[in-house]
């Protein structure tokens, strides 16, 4: 069996097969990076697991999991600031947490260098948008580099951190999930042993007196000089950086050089792409069936453009098209560059709002370059009708078990038909989906405590004399995320909004990871930071704690707690069964368990898959209820749904 | 383009479908085959549906497929096997499918009715795809349906280049002891 912690510390060259995410691991530790940190977010979670594979006594950085992103950046920050290079890596929108710290840093000396790699989700795979964090770039004067493959992302975090330390500064490695989660086979250099022993230990460059680092009014101009002039500097090796690369195409030849009508040369044609969508034109070039074949100019280097490179390209063309996932970041700068040089050239941007949505998969790629230019992109011939009906969706939901949709059944009870529910992110989000349809209203992490307070505040006197209580539910990773300004301006300003925290011990949705109350952090055991402990530190009098599976106890609670006024909370307690059934069958001696249903008693009432929901039942024809044991783990949090209490403990099945 | 071949493994969220493409992936690799490929995962232990793509030869770049152009879809369960085919499956490619049911949300409220396995023939013979059902329900531990329908991918041949000792030492790379022992059973023998 191979394992990728001794591999990710291979001393010699080696190939193996790898996902970018673990690739940049091996491009961390071949660079001599001393501090890591993140919070977890998909799709760049696999970079800890990659890290977590090396036992940590042969871990040659320290690694945390922050309770933020902007915290996770200060404390990459802060390392760098002393000498030490970092790198701190989290989601998209991450960066929105982190912005605050985020766009000071190109104002800095950052002596060590440090790399924020940027986890951007075109075609919001798992993420609440498909934000491109490229405006960051543009809007903070922060170098900005993007590869196309897992091999380049691991390539490119190389020249990265040669980069950030080499102009003492913060540089943006920005992925995209699938180059993320791309899997092949990755060619890694060999460790460099001198190199590692001069770049380890670096630390203490930040002295007590000499060094200064306060932006503050007009401190901030020779800052933002500095910023923008390396900005300038980082121009010129742009345009002479290897991540950009020009790929000549191939003319048609014989008649079909001439255009048929009006008898003049066909155009002189380019393409401008950058990152994955690069790779879905490869596959439209090669599949294309046409004789002449684009020149292509495929950009790593994306903030600051390479003007020079990109300006003779122009010039060298008539027509060019940039190929460009999400916003036309790219395309402004190309249209204003080539106004500004006086270019002719016949530049294709966005067709529409189309280009602007979603992934660029190889499927939407033909389909833009087909409308683009269909002599050189014909249209694929078309799928032949098929017979019968679109397979039913799926969404994605909660687990069999998950103590969330016990405390969603027990909440829903309790409301009035006038309430509203707010909801956050998490696995507890998908509340919000059919049967359960539990949470309305979703912004950010953390939002829900001050959007439930305003709608709180609006609810007071609605027209007609109408008052509506509101509630909102909250996981406890987030609460330590970004709950907690929230939770003091409820209780400060005397908001009437009631918290549900859902308390599962763990952050569940990105695969687990600790979070403060967890008496554990990566590393090992550390101090735990209980909720309950926490609130009550602010000042919240008025908590009630309930088992999410005792659901009578729970509505009970939420009744109640819903005619006080004031900032209340019920804590709505259950392990995450997924992780605890996880763990259960590892030990040995595991029996699995599982209910059924008792058919004697059964009403086929449905209570079970209409209003609770789990996926453990399915439904056969003659309406009979059966258990799915692939799926039951026998938790039991159903048999008080059963209005006839027909779930009964057994073997699964009818 | 010609020479690559496209594979689109699918089921739902915790089914072990990235493990199913790790292993084929390895095996193309020690097959001596280009090979890449993507897993889909944003949402994907908690049961909805996912998929996994794996390229191998020459002249492929994307580590995604294009719509209609698996030439080998591998579905773990009867509602995703009928998507797959669909939306994936390319005319005169294959399906395997592991049959059996995690019945989507709309069929458990009675808004759709269950998925029966001539749908997926139908899209099959439309196409005039090959069409292996992987019988369900035999296995002790539902987590190996997923070797149990890689030992049908490969002793059915329908990878090119592939051959058993390729697919024998991708699972030795990810597995030991065993649980090793066990999965290669199944991917000799069957069930």
């Amino acid at each position: 069996m191979k394992r990728l912690g001794d591999m990710l510390l291979e001393p010699g060259a080696f190939s193996e097969i790898a996902i970018g995410n673990a690739a940049l691991v091996r491009a961390m530790v071949e660079s001599g990076v001393e501090i890591v940190t993140s919070y977890p977010g998909s799709p760049t979670p696999e970079i800890a697991e990659a890290i977590r594979s090396i036992p940590a006594e042969r871990r040659p950085f320290r690694f945390e999991f922050s309770t933020n992103e902007k915290v996770a950046t200060e404390v990459a920050f802060g390392a760098a600031l002393d000498g030490r290079t970092s790198v701190v890596f989290f989601k998209s929108v991450g960066l929105n947490v982190a912005a605050d710290s985020f766009v000071q840093l190109p104002l800095m000396d950052i002596a060590g260098g440090m790399v924020i790699i940027l986890g951007d989700d075109p075609g919001a795979n798992s993420s609440q948008n498909e934000q491109d964090n490229r405006h960051y770039a543009l809007m903070s004067y922060m170098p900005l580099l993007e590869p196309a493959s897992a091999q380049e992302a691991y390539e490119t975090l190389k020249v990265a951190i040669r980069t950030a330390r080499a102009h003492r500064t913060a540089v943006i490695l920005r992925l995209t999930t699938h180059v993320c989660h791309m899997k092949g086979l990755i060619s890694f250099a060999a460790l460099d042993k001198q190199a590692l022993a001069g770049s380890h230990n670096s630390g203490g460059g930040f002295l007590p007196v000499a060094s200064e680092c306060i932006p503050i009014a007009a401190a901030v101009f020779p800052m933002k000089r500095r910023a923008l002039e390396r900005l300038a500097e980082l121009r010129l090796e742009a345009d002479a950086s290897a991540l950009n690369s020009l790929m000549p195409g191939a003319a048609a030849r014989g008649p079909g050089r001439i255009q048929a009508q009006g008898g003049s040369p066909a155009p002189r044609r380019g393409i401008i792409v950058a990152g994955l969508p690069w790779l879905s034109l490869r596959d439209a070039m090669e599949a294309s069936a046409a004789e002449g074949r684009p020149d292509v100019l495929k950009l790593g280097w994306i903030h600051p453009l390479p003007t020079g490179l990109i300006a003779r390209f122009l010039a060298d063309h008539d027509e060019v098209k940039i190929l460009e996932e999400l916003d036309p970041v790219i395309e402004t700068q190309v249209k204003a560059l080539a106004f500004d040089a006086g270019l002719h050239t016949r530049i294709l941007g966005k067709a529409g709002i189309e280009e602007e949505l979603g992934e660029h998969t190889p499927t939407k790629v033909a389909a833009i370059m087909s409308d683009a230019w269909p002599d050189l992109f014909p249209m694929p011939a078309a799928r032949p009708a098929l017979p019968g009906r679109m397979a039913p969706s799926r969404p994605a939901q909660l687990c069999p078990g998950c103590g969330h949709r016990s405390a969603f059944f027990a909440v829903k009870a309790a409301l009035g038909k006038d309430d509203i529910t707010v909801a956050d992110i998490g696995c507890h989000t998908l509340g919000h989906l059919p049967p359960l349809r539990m949470g309305r209203v979703l912004l950010s992490m953390g939002h829900a405590v001050s959007t439930a307070s305003g709608l709180a505040l609006s609810g007071r006197d609605l027209p007609g004399g109408r008052k509506r209580r509101i509630a909102f539910f909250m996981g406890d990773s987030t609460f330590f995320h970004a709950a907690l300004p929230g939770i003091v301006n409820a209780v400060y300003n005397s908001h009437d909004v009631l918290m549900i925290l859902m308390e599962n011990g763990t952050t569940a949705m990105t695969g687990h990871q600790d979070h403060p109350a967890a008496g554990r952090n990566f590393n090992g055991p550390a101090a735990a930071i209980p909720v309950r402990k926490a609130l009550e530190g602010l000042g919240v009098d008025n908590i009630r704690e309930v088992d999410a599976y005792k659901q009578d106890e729970l509505a009970a609670a939420v009744r109640s707690a819903l005619d006080e006024t004031g900032f209340r909370v019920v804590i709505a307690k259950h392990p995450c069964m997924l992780k605890f059934t996880k763990a259960a069958r590892r030990r040995p001696g595991f029996k699995p368990r599982h209910v059924t249903i008792d058919q004697a008693a059964c009403t086929k009432a449905h209570a079970c898959v209409s209003l609770f929901g789990c996926p453990s039942f399915q439904v056969v024809k003659d309406g009979r209820v059966s258990v799915e044991r692939e799926l039951c783990i026998g938790d039991g949090s159903c048999k008080q749904t059963c209005p006839s209490g027909a779930i009964i403990d057994g073997e699964g099945g009818f | 383009m010609a020479s690559a071949f496209n594979i689109y493994i699918t089921g739902v969220g915790g089914q072990g479908i990235g493990f199913l493409a790790e292993a084929i992936a390895r095996a193309a690799d020690k097959a001596g085959l280009e090979v890449r490929g993507c897993d889909t995962h944003g949402l994907a232990q908690r049961g909805g549906a996912v998929a996994s793509f794996v390229r191998i030869g020459e002249g492929c770049h994307s580590p995604l497929v294009r719509e209609g152009d698996a030439h080998l879809v591998i579905a773990l369960e009867r509602c995703e096997a009928l998507r797959a085919a669909r939306d994936w499956l390319s005319p005169k490619g294959n399906l395997v499918w592991y049959d059996t049911s995690w019945q989507p949300l709309p069929v458990r409220l009675g808004e759709e009715a269950p998925i029966e396995a001539p749908e997926i023939e139908a899209i099959c013979a439309a196409l005039g795809a090959g069409h292996v059902r992987v019988p369900g329900g035999s296995l002790g531990d539902p987590r190996m349906q997923n070797c149990a329908t890689l030992g049908a991918v490969a002793r059915a041949g329908l990878i090119p280049g592939l051959d058993m000792g390729n697919y024998e030492e991708a699972l030795a790379d990810l597995m030991e002891g065993a649980v090793l022992a066990e999965n290669l059973a199944l991917l000799l023998g069957g069930c």
